[in-house]
């Protein structure tokens, strides 16, 4: 045979053989059985050859690509810890981002990699099976590269030791882990909206700019490499996350208000999910990057605003709840970080005051709220501190049923009245924190009812210490609660003044610059 | 010269993280393997029903009869985590790709005999599809399974199936081009001598038990595919008659076989030394796939081996059941040929 007469495949042609030219019609069982989860949302899907791969990538050079990354990834990791490099961060504060990074982040890329598995296996189309298996490989290589990077962190400073007991328990992972798990149980259209769409393609750069934008700024070269050697995989999240949604809404018009309803809900999920980040951003990381109401404006007023104006021929409009957040955004960081301020006894890293220069920066950041509203606090909180008396709020706080965040929002028009909704649902009261998070019960409350809520839970007698007693005389609820989330009192939780984080922090780098 | 460099030491808190410590037994230091697989899943406090399947949790033990005390008894002896399992293939697909060019540049497929080349094609190119429901399975058993311990290597088997679906379509390519891999496609779907196997690999896609589905998928079929196709096909019958070419491109289906299915027997053995009733359940799977993965492999043995056929896959299968015999399962009455 003459090899030389073969007509040269062209690369989509090629691609297409090595994938979807896999699959077939099976009919010794019928294709129901075969791919289950594809009916049952409503989603109607008549063609998957119409599917537009997002990207070309065989297995091969796939193997090679991220093995090449690896290497790098690690060797730089590696040369980090034997430096010492922890101890040339901006200053000890900013390790108390980390601490949350790792409590709350792995866990979502884990579940982002079993959610991504199981479209692998059940969306009929072998072109989106298989973007979505890469998908589901490169989570858990997120997961385990952060664990690995954040690692060596563990063994200097406190906080991160039982990060994965925390993440099933703490009070306010509950958050992050809700969120995914509220998007691992919907089927699979749903889940790919909600991750693959609303919150890689949405909201991932207010994420990332935070968290690894933050670790360049602050000297951390472990936490800024994994997330620049993730940017790569992101890069495809996302162009897949823009496939699936064009391909459903090109399938059938019927498609478009189920996706609308679910942009609408995910959209609000994720950025309530982004509260945490927002106080990050402006509390917590010693040298800014930008402030979260600049980051929210550029990232989602500008950015994803373009990409709702491209969608709007297919039917999509901005979800509602962006009037709110616009409202929201000169508000929502400080009022976090007062929570976690004044909830300083029950978190996993240590809270402090913005001193004289940082609130200086937040006005000028805030100019319309922060003197006004959030300063006084502040000034408040600090003359408590001098008088020895630095507050911390021992109660537990009212949960939103759907977010789970502590109802510590306020009215959009009125900064002094908290926002709380309540809907009572075969005869028992439910919170929320706004009418989206309502709204969002409302529609499927048979979901939302199996909330594990923690400060619920805690009241019900459901978050003690094993073995403990609560009817011994002697019996302290908060003490036995932190000891059912390992939290160790004195270590982990309280101010970073005086912290033990602070003290060898100090002396560990006066150790290192000093003779 | 021993040269003692010197960098600032200061002593360290704690060497690993706690749920770590409690695992490995003391706070020592850990692996990577360790520490990115060990309780990784979230376990406790799982919140809302699936839609998808109300009757279990998100995370749930109960998608298989099997039952494990602690589901990170099971361990990869490859300790495969992303990083490991990615520099291992790239090292596998270099020497592929290298076997590719060989192969490619020299024509090599040109020189083999004419009857050869098409046994060669008429075995190998329908195997894509094969692959492609192997990768199904595995990446099912990824997405349902209970425990990193087992689903991470799920993940990764099911890639790997995904890359020998590739370098089956490339040997196609290779040694035809396209419209073979599309003769091969109709051979797969109406060809009699492929149907016992094309109905194996769809039942197979219904199994609902993910460790049931995992004694089928990567225990049996696999045990008694591999071995056949590219033990004694590629390297033997090819070789002999002139199509060593085939095996050069092959290299890769073998060494992914022999690594595999280290992780694959540590796994059944990891369940059935568990408890009786486990290794109840796994020998009761193994007979019954055992028998039908047989009798699905028996007309591609014969396009193989012609008369022969049934002869190598009896050699095959005295193998597998020599393998399974150090599994702890017992072969039961009825499983033997």
């Amino acid at each position: 045979m003459d090899m030389n007469v073969k007509k040269k495949l062209g690369l989509k042609e090629k691609y297409a053989l090595m994938t979807r030219s896999l699959g077939w019609e099976t009919s010794y069982e019928p294709m129901d059985a075969v791919f289950p989860q594809t009916r049952y949302e409503g989603i109607r899907i008549h063609d998957w050859d119409k599917w537009e791969d997002p990207f070309r990538l065989t297995m091969d050079a796939y193997w090679k690509y991220q093995a090449e990354k690896e290497r790098k990834l690690y060797a730089i990791v590696d040369a980090y810890a034997q430096n010492n490099g922890h101890l040339g961060v901006t200053d000890a504060r900013y390790i108390n981002a980390l601490k949350i990074f790792l409590s709350a982040v792995p866990s979502l890329e884990y579940n982002a990699h079993r959610g991504f598995a199981r479209l692998g296996r059940e969306l009929p189309g072998v072109g989106p099976q298989i973007a979505c298996q890469m998908q589901a490989i490169d989570e858990i290589r997120h997961a385990q590269t952060q664990i690995h990077s954040l690692s060596n962190y563990n063994r200097f400073y406190n906080g991160f030791h039982d990060w994965k007991h925390m993440n099933d328990r703490l009070w306010y992972l509950s958050v992050p882990k809700s969120f995914f798990e509220d998007a691992c149980t919907c089927g699979p259209f749903e889940f790919i909206i909600a991750i693959g769409f609303s919150f890689e393609y949405v909201l991932t750069n207010l994420v990332f700019v935070p968290f690894i934008s933050g670790a360049a700024y602050n000297g951390d070269m472990g936490a800024m490499t994994f997330g620049f050697s993730a940017q790569s995989d992101e890069a495809r999240h996302m162009t897949l996350g823009l496939e699936v949604i064009k391909f459903m809404l090109e399938q059938d018009p019927a498609n478009l208000p189920i996706i609308q309803a679910w942009i609408d809900k995910w959209v609000w999920r994720g950025v309530r999910l982004l509260s945490i980040v927002a106080m990050l951003m402006d509390y917590m990381l010693p040298k800014r990057i930008m402030s979260w109401k600049e980051a929210w404006e550029v990232y989602f007023e500008e950015n994803g605003m373009a990409l709702f104006k491209d969608l709007a021929r297919y039917g999509i409009k901005v979800p509602d709840c962006v009037e709110l957040i616009k409202k929201e955004k000169d508000h929502l960081s400080h009022q976090a970080w007062n929570a976690f301020y004044t909830a300083g006894k029950m978190t996993n890293f240590h809270t402090w005051l913005p001193t004289e220069e940082e609130m200086d920066w937040l006005s000028s950041k805030y100019p319309d709220t922060f003197d006004r509203l959030y300063r006084p606090r502040f000034e408040h909180y600090r003359e408590m501190e001098k008088q020895g008396k630095r507050f911390y709020n021992t109660t537990l706080p009212m949960l939103c049923q759907v977010c789970q965040i502590p109802m510590l929002f306020t009215e959009a028009d009125d900064p002094t009245q908290i926002s709380y909704r309540q809907v009572t649902h075969q005869g028992d009261k439910y919170h929320f924190c706004s009418d989206h998070c309502q709204h969002i019960f409302e529609r499927e409350p048979d979901k939302y009812v199996e909330a594990w809520l923690p400060a619920h839970q805690i009241w019900q007698g459901n978050c003690f210490a094993e073995g403990a007693d609560p009817g011994a005389p002697d019996f302290d609820p908060l003490k036995s609660v932190l000891d059912y989330w390992h939290l160790v009192y004195g270590r982990d939780n309280l101010d970073f003044e005086g912290s033990e984080d602070q003290k060898n922090f100090a002396a560990w780098r006066a150790q290192a610059t000093r003779n | 010269m021993h040269i003692d460099l010197r960098t600032v030491a200061i002593t360290p808190l704690r060497h690993t993280f706690d749920h770590i410590a409690r695992r490995i037994g003391a706070d020592k230091a850990a692996s990577r393997y360790q520490e990115g697989t060990l309780d990784i899943q979230p376990s406790a406090n799982l919140q809302y029903r699936p839609t998808w399947d109300p009757a279990h949790q998100l995370y749930d033990p109960a998608r298989t009869a099997i039952v494990m005390q602690d589901w990170y008894a099971f361990k990869d002896p490859r300790q495969f985590y992303y990083g490991t399992y990615t520099l291992a293939r790239a090292r596998m697909q270099e020497a592929a790709e290298a076997g590719f060019d060989f192969v490619e540049t020299r024509g090599l497929g040109d020189l083999m005999p004419d009857d050869v080349r098409r046994r060669a094609l008429d075995v190998l190119v329908p195997l894509r599809h094969v692959a492609y429901g192997a990768n199904l399975n595995n990446v099912g058993m990824c997405a349902y399974g209970y425990g990193t311990a087992v689903t991470q290597p799920c993940m990764y088997q099911g890639m790997d199936h995904l890359g020998i679906a590739q370098y089956l379509t490339r040997i196609g390519l290779w040694l035809a081009g396209p419209a073979e891999l599309e003769d091969g496609r109709s051979h797969w779907l109406g060809d009699g001598r492929w149907q016992p196997l094309r109905r194996q690999v769809e039942n197979s896609l219904v199994v609902k038990d993910w460790f049931e589905l995992f004694v089928a998928q990567n225990l049996v079929q696999d045990g008694l595919l591999y071995p056949l196709v590219y033990a004694h096909f590629v390297d033997r019958r090819l070789n002999a008659e002139g199509g060593a070419a085939v095996s050069m491109v092959c290299a890769f289906m073998n060494e992914w076989f022999a690594e595999s299915s280290r992780w694959v027997d540590a796994t059944v053995k990891t369940a059935a030394a568990e408890s009786p009733a486990n290794a109840a359940l796994i020998a009761g799977w193994l007979a019954h796939w055992r028998g039908r993965v047989r009798e699905a492999l028996l007309p591609v043995a014969e396009l193989a081996f012609d008369q022969d056929g049934e002869k190598v896959l009896d050699t095959v299968t005295e193998a597998f059941d020599a393998r399974v015999a150090k599994l702890g399962v017992a072969l039961k009455e009825g499983g033997h040929v």
